[in-house]
């Protein structure tokens, strides 16, 4: 195993650790054992061509999808929880953030009142009835769209920002509960290569700031090699390398199996 | 009964489900690629037997005693009717199609409205009964029992023109561009497709389609003016239960229904253990019970997919709006002026009458826009808590003899456990499906109601519901009802305050969380179904009130408060004031009740020309009432 | 004015003063003030029914009004639609009262509105003469003592068919009504009465269909399967149409009596043109062989005036308003009180001969034709009929005080 070498010297604890995850839709094997951890204050990318399993292991581990075997567990592993069977919100509740491909935020509301949602969940007050929504958790709001440089556009409708600003705010929403763990599917997908940068530049002084771990997708190597810790790849629903970015960009499985799908960018 | 007859019933079933399936399939095709919901395909089918039945007539002369005559007859109407329908879409719907969706069932309300009339003033109000077809009059022996020769052709004509629509769909360049448009819309305009021809050419033959069925039906029953809602309510059961845009799920789902129907009347009066139960009386909702059980099992239908519910109405509530921030003052005012009005106003004491139902459809209108609007989910069932709360207090007045403030309080109630039963049921549903399903359980209720003479006095409701005495006795001053009218205003002020103030609330904002973008609520915690179910309950229990207020207003109810008619009326007054704005259902519900009280005065054809106005209000102010004033306050707000 | 003149009197305190110069205001200072009746009915969506019906009221109008009016006043009408629901018809009721100052109200067709509007009446204290619904809750159950009733009830009819159904004599019955108010009372009461008239009775089918939307087809095959020897119809309209082509082609009716109500009125019978079913035992109206001279002349009046034949419609219009002339001409006077006190025991005239409003129950007597229908010309007729005195098809006195509330009959 390729990545055996860089799994024995990862000293770090363990946040989450997938293990023979396996996923089949009518007869198609999507994911087939798949096994990978993301270690506390890593950011680790999941790569591989279109159709590789991504996105599947990413909606399982969010607990969109569930899948037919193998179990993921979040936290150090004395005292893990497993996560396989929660919920979306469930597993969000054991403080594991995501962002959407698309990005997804609440069109009809204003940028702070986007993060006052979240922080508004995150301190079980949704069945409040009674007082206005936009006083409460609004510091705190401000200063998590001040962190994505988002403060002056606090008030404007989510609706008339540009895509960039909307991925910043979904960064914001997502941090609202002070999450151990960020799920970002292709967190830079549909934006400008400046954008790019950008986006993820400020996405790893959060995560650090916050000992946060991201797990994320990304189809642009630039962004994977400038910032991840570290690469698992997929191909055909298998993991068929992981370990540093040097490492695995030398790999020649993985210049196979993406030549083979003729992308490597 | 026999197994032959039972055999003969089902066949019987078949015919019926070929004329559903007939009136079924236009109004899916027409959906499926324009995503209008259209009401007013009953009275295109309306429309069809009576075109059927003139052109019948006219032919008749020239061809006598040959069945070419009525299929001549029946094409003729078939094109009148297309024609109409293409008429319609240039003329009307194409205008609006950038309105939020669901504003066009607003304009084909409007032109069911005023086809009915039309209907009235063409063909005078006595029923019309065709001739039989030549060729097809007796019957032919089936297991030894007569089976009507008409009925054995209807049987061959579903399946034939199911197969001839199979066709077209799949081997013709135009069917190709339906079915890419009713997967998706914006993929054929970005084809560059000429939209509007493709949309035209729909509509007529969706129109067609229902002309077809009603000509079809002219030898089974009169042209008559009570044809068009029967028609569309079936029309959309089957529609639903067969799964959008498909038109094989369509075909299956009549077949269920009328088979449902037919072994309902065959088993007749069942005697089990003592109990009887009389099977017949369930025609009277068989196709809601069908429907609410296909949907609570299979949420797109026997046959529909996912893709094919449409986005949400209100995708573009402006958060300052929601917020409630502008024009507090003016409000105050407003109350203050109403509070003041019993005695302003004494001199034309019709003013307070009118107003108590202005007030409490405005509450009504409010409790389904809290849903429909922030919610996302529209109901087209709302009635059901609007007659619940009345019937909660009539029968609170009546079995207990409780004072009437008990009833006002308690009422209410029977609203909120409507809601709370068939929104834990429905907020499992998005889209049409939801709507539909709304429907099928205020229908049930309905038909429980009708039924139920006991307790609800059955068709003819219950009378004796007065106001206490303090709350009908002559304030010094005022207007005769004035008592009355402020404990209205009162209730009702209050509770849109509350409603205005739970969706300020951190669960107003959770509810739009859970429309704007389900997945993202859910990824940040948010039990969107939860907070969907809740959401019914509030609104249940506000339409609740409103009916509980309607219900002592008049003295004496019926089951007509909770026909889809009423539920219709919410919507109508909902979508005429516009879904963007918190006074829309206030203004809506104030300018439809006042609109059908003149229109009711003043003119003889009050229907037609209610439809007339709507259809103005549709092209001139595409975005509701609620959109003009906004317009003239915030120039800059798009 | 009249309100003025009373205050007026009650500042003198005499009250045979009082009494004194109401009278003399009525007569003097309202010589020209018309007699105003708030008339409200579900106009479009029972119009096959309410055409005629508000054209026998304008010539009723027309009549009173140039034989000079009531007491010197004249009759006017203001007709509202109700749009076939209680809710605007109470509505319209108020907007009569208030804006419009109308002395009584009237009309009325679907059962609900009816009740609706009699129980408005009992509140606001107000005349109510209910024209055409059916309900026997409208004077029994839910009478009241300001609400009166023109039309033949459910049970009065019903009570007219019975005897020829008995005459019949046969055993087994199926029965088939509209699943609503008036079917299933109908139904309950044709029951009830067969019974006793006729013991060994048996019903061995009954399908209550939705009303406008019946399975045809269906319910013909379910009655045929019960094997009856005879059929008893409540449906109407285009349900009616529909049953009647049905079991004509699937040999329903081929040797089987059916005894059917309603069926023999113009407005249903006239649709069915030559498919009208011959030989069944119905109620209704030959408007076209009554040749008492009343009749003849109101024939002959309605058709020069609207170059129509008259439906039953055109009776219950026209009778509503010559019974409110009479009542007002009785009392002399819109009083409420008055009103009923002359509309008890009222006696009036109709095309059908002469009615009274019952002391017992304020259900006028105005009875139907009973007879058999038959198809002549191409279309529908009804032959061997008799008119009945809707005076004898009443419960016993006795039955009628124990359904009626009390304060209905002081």
């Amino acid at each position: 195993m390729t990545g055996q070498a860089t799994h024995s010297t990862l000293s770090r604890t363990v946040l989450l650790s997938v293990r023979g995850l396996a996923k089949s839709f009518g007869g198609v094997q999507a994911v087939r054992g798949v096994d990978f951890e993301v270690g506390a204050g890593e950011l680790l990318a999941l790569i591989g061509p279109n159709g590789a399993g991504k996105s599947t292991c990413f909606n399982m581990i969010n607990g969109q999808i569930r899948p037919d075997q193998g179990s993921i567990r979040l936290g150090n592993p004395d005292h893990s929880k497993e996560l396989v069977g929660l919920t979306p919100r469930k597993v969000w509740r054991l403080g594991v953030g995501r962002t959407f491909q698309i990005a997804a935020v609440f069109g009809s509301m204003s940028v702070i009142e986007n993060v006052q949602m979240a922080l508004l969940s995150h301190a079980r007050e949704l069945h409040e009835f009674w007082r206005p929504a936009r006083a409460q958790h609004r510091a705190q709001a401000l200063e998590l769209l001040d962190a994505v440089g988002l403060a002056d556009q606090a008030t404007l409708p989510v609706a008339t920002l540009a895509y960039g600003q909307v991925k910043a705010v979904e960064l914001a929403v997502a941090l609202a509960n002070q999450p151990r763990l960020l799920l970002m599917d292709e967190p830079t997908a549909g934006m400008a290569p400046a954008e790019r940068v950008a986006l993820m530049a400020l996405t790893r002084r959060l995560v650090t700031e916050r000992g946060t771990s991201v797990l994320f997708t990304e189809h642009s190597m630039d962004v994977v090699f400038a910032f991840a810790d570290r690469v698992v790849v997929l191909a055909r629903g298998e993991v068929i390398a992981q370990g540093s970015v040097t490492a695995v960009r030398q790999d020649p499985r993985v210049r196979e199996a993406y030549f083979g799908s003729g992308r490597l960018t | 009964m026999t197994l032959a007859s039972l055999l003969v019933q089902l066949l019987g079933g078949l015919a019926g489900a070929s004329t559903l399936f007939l009136t079924s399939a236009g109004l899916s095709l027409i959906f499926g690629v324009t995503r209008v919901v259209n009401f007013a395909h009953g009275s295109l089918f309306m429309v069809g037997v009576y075109t059927a039945w003139t052109a019948g007539q006219w032919l008749r002369p020239i061809l006598p005693g040959s069945a070419g005559g009525f299929w001549l007859a029946v094409l003729l109407s078939t094109v009148v009717v297309a024609a109409l329908g293409a008429l319609l879409e240039v003329l009307i719907l194409r205008r609006i199609y950038r309105a939020p969706e669901l504003f066009q069932l607003l304009a084909t309300f409007a032109v069911a409205l005023v086809l009915r009339d039309g209907c009235l003033w063409l063909w005078g109000p006595e029923d019309l009964l065709g001739p039989r077809v030549p060729g097809l009059t007796g019957a032919i022996p089936v297991l030894g029992m007569p089976f009507p020769r008409y009925d054995a052709a209807l049987i061959a004509i579903g399946p034939l023109v199911l197969g001839l629509l199979h066709l077209v769909l799949t081997r013709t360049r135009f069917g190709i561009l339906v079915r890419a448009a009713t997967q998706d819309r914006e993929m054929v305009s970005a084809l560059g497709v000429a939209e509007s021809r493709l949309f035209t050419s729909v509509f007529a033959i969706g129109a067609g389609l229902a002309g077809l069925a009603g000509a079809l039906q002219l030898p089974r029953e009169p042209a008559n003016l009570g044809l068009d809602l029967p028609a569309i309510s079936d029309a959309f059961v089957v529609v639903v239960v067969g799964g959008l845009g498909s038109l094989p799920g369509a075909f299956l789902a009549a077949l269920l229904i009328s088979l449902v129907k037919a072994a309902c009347i065959a088993l007749g009066t069942v005697e089990l253990g003592g109990f009887s139960f009389a099977f017949p009386r369930l025609t009277l909702v068989a196709e809601f019970l069908v429907m609410a059980i296909v949907l609570v099992m299979r949420p797109y239908g026997l046959m529909g997919r996912a893709a094919a519910a449409p986005r949400s109405l209100a995708t573009t509530l402006p958060a300052e709006n929601a917020a409630g921030a502008p024009g507090r003052w003016p409000w105050g005012l407003l109350v203050v002026g109403l509070i003041l009005l019993p005695w302003l106003a004494a001199g034309s004491p019709y003013t307070t009458v009118v107003l108590v139902d202005v007030f409490c459809f405005s509450l009504f209108a409010m409790s389904l826009f809290f849903i429909m609007g922030p919610g996302g989910m529209h109901s087209f069932g709302h009635a059901a808590y609007f007659g619940l709360g009345a019937y909660g207090a009539a029968i609170v007045l009546k079995a207990s003899g409780w004072p009437m403030l008990w009833a006002l309080l308690l009422g209410p109630l029977g609203g909120f456990a409507g809601a709370l039963i068939f929104g834990w049921f429905s907020v499992r549903l998005s889209g049409v499906y939801l709507a539909m399903l709304t429907l099928a359980f205020s229908q049930i209720v309905w038909s429980i109601i009708y039924q139920w003479d006991d307790l609800t006095g059955g068709s003819n409701g219950l009378t004796g519901l007065w106001p206490a005495p303090w709350l009908s006795a002559q304030v010094p001053g005022a207007t005769a009802n004035a008592a009355y009218y402020l404990l209205t205003l009162i209730c009702v002020a209050i509770a849109v305050l509350v409603l205005r103030r739970v969706l300020d609330a951190p669960f107003g904002l959770a509810l739009r969380a859970g429309r704007d973008s389900p997945q993202r609520a859910e990824s940040i915690g948010i039990n969107v179904h939860a907070v969907q179910w809740a959401a019914f309950c509030v609104a249940g229990t506000a339409a609740g009130l409103a009916g509980v207020l309607y219900a002592f207003s008049k003295g004496s109810i019926s089951p007509d408060l909770v026909h889809v008619g009423r539920s219709i009326d919410g919507l109508v007054m909902v979508l005429l004031g516009g879904v963007e704005a918190l006074a829309g259902p206030l203004i809506g519900a104030a300018a439809f009740t006042l609109l059908q009280d003149t229109a009711g005065r003043s003119f003889d054809y009050w229907r037609a020309a209610t439809g007339v106005v709507m259809l103005l209000i549709v092209l001139v102010f595409p975005q509701g009432l609620a959109g003009l004033f906004r317009m003239r306050r915030r120039p800059s707000t798009t | 004015m009249k309100s003025s003149l009373v205050v007026h009197g009650r500042a003198l305190s005499a009250l045979s003063t009082l009494v004194v110069l109401c009278g003399l205001g009525c007569t003097g200072a309202q010589a020209q003030t018309p007699i105003r009746i708030g008339e409200i009915n579900s106009y479009k969506a029972q119009a096959a029914f309410l055409d005629p019906y508000r054209k026998g009221m304008d010539l009723a109008l027309e009549e009173v009004n140039a034989a000079g009016g009531v007491g010197g006043r004249r009759l006017e009408v203001i007709t509202r639609d109700d749009g076939a629901s209680p809710g605007d018809a109470v509505r319209a009721a108020e907007e009569l009262l208030a804006r419009e100052n109308v002395q009584m109200l009237a009309g009325g067709f679907l059962s609900h509105i009816g009740l609706a509007l009699g129980d408005f009446a009992r509140q606001k204290k107000v005349f109510f003469l209910a024209s055409e619904p059916l309900t026997d809750k409208l004077v029994w159950e839910n009478g009241n003592r300001y609400t009166f009733r023109l039309r033949p009830s459910t049970y009065m009819q019903v009570s007219m068919i019975v005897p020829e159904a008995a005459r019949l004599k046969k055993k087994r019955w199926a029965i088939v009504y509209p699943n609503y108010e008036y079917g299933q009372s109908a139904a309950a009461t044709f029951k009830t009465l067969l019974k006793q008239a006729q013991p060994d009775v048996e019903f061995v089918a009954e399908q209550a269909t939705p009303l406008g939307k019946v399975e045809a087809g269906a319910v013909v095959q379910a009655l045929s399967d019960s094997h009856p020897d005879a059929i008893f119809n409540v449906l109407f309209g285009a349900d009616l149409a529909r049953l009647v082509r049905e079991g004509t082609t699937r040999e329903l009716f081929k040797d089987r009596p059916v005894v059917s109500l309603l069926t023999g009125e113009p407005e249903y019978l006239d649709p069915l043109r030559d498919e009208a079913p011959a030989g069944w035992i119905v109620t209704g109206y030959p408007w076209y062989a009554i040749d008492t001279p009343a009749h003849k002349a109101f024939v002959t009046a309605y058709q020069k005036k609207f170059g129509d034949y008259p439906r039953l419609g055109s009776i219950v219009g026209y009778s509503t308003i010559k019974a409110i002339a009479a009542g007002v001409r009785a009392a002399g006077s819109t009083d409420t009180e008055k009103l009923i006190t002359a509309f008890r025991g009222l006696s009036f005239d109709t095309p059908f001969g002469r009615a009274e409003f019952r002391r017992l129950d304020h259900q006028s007597t105005m009875g139907a034709f009973v007879g058999r229908t038959a198809v002549e010309g191409g279309r529908g007729v009804m032959k061997d009929f008799t008119y009945l005195d809707g005076a004898r098809f009443q419960p016993s006195d006795e039955a009628v005080r124990r359904m009626r509330p009390a304060d209905a009959q002081q």
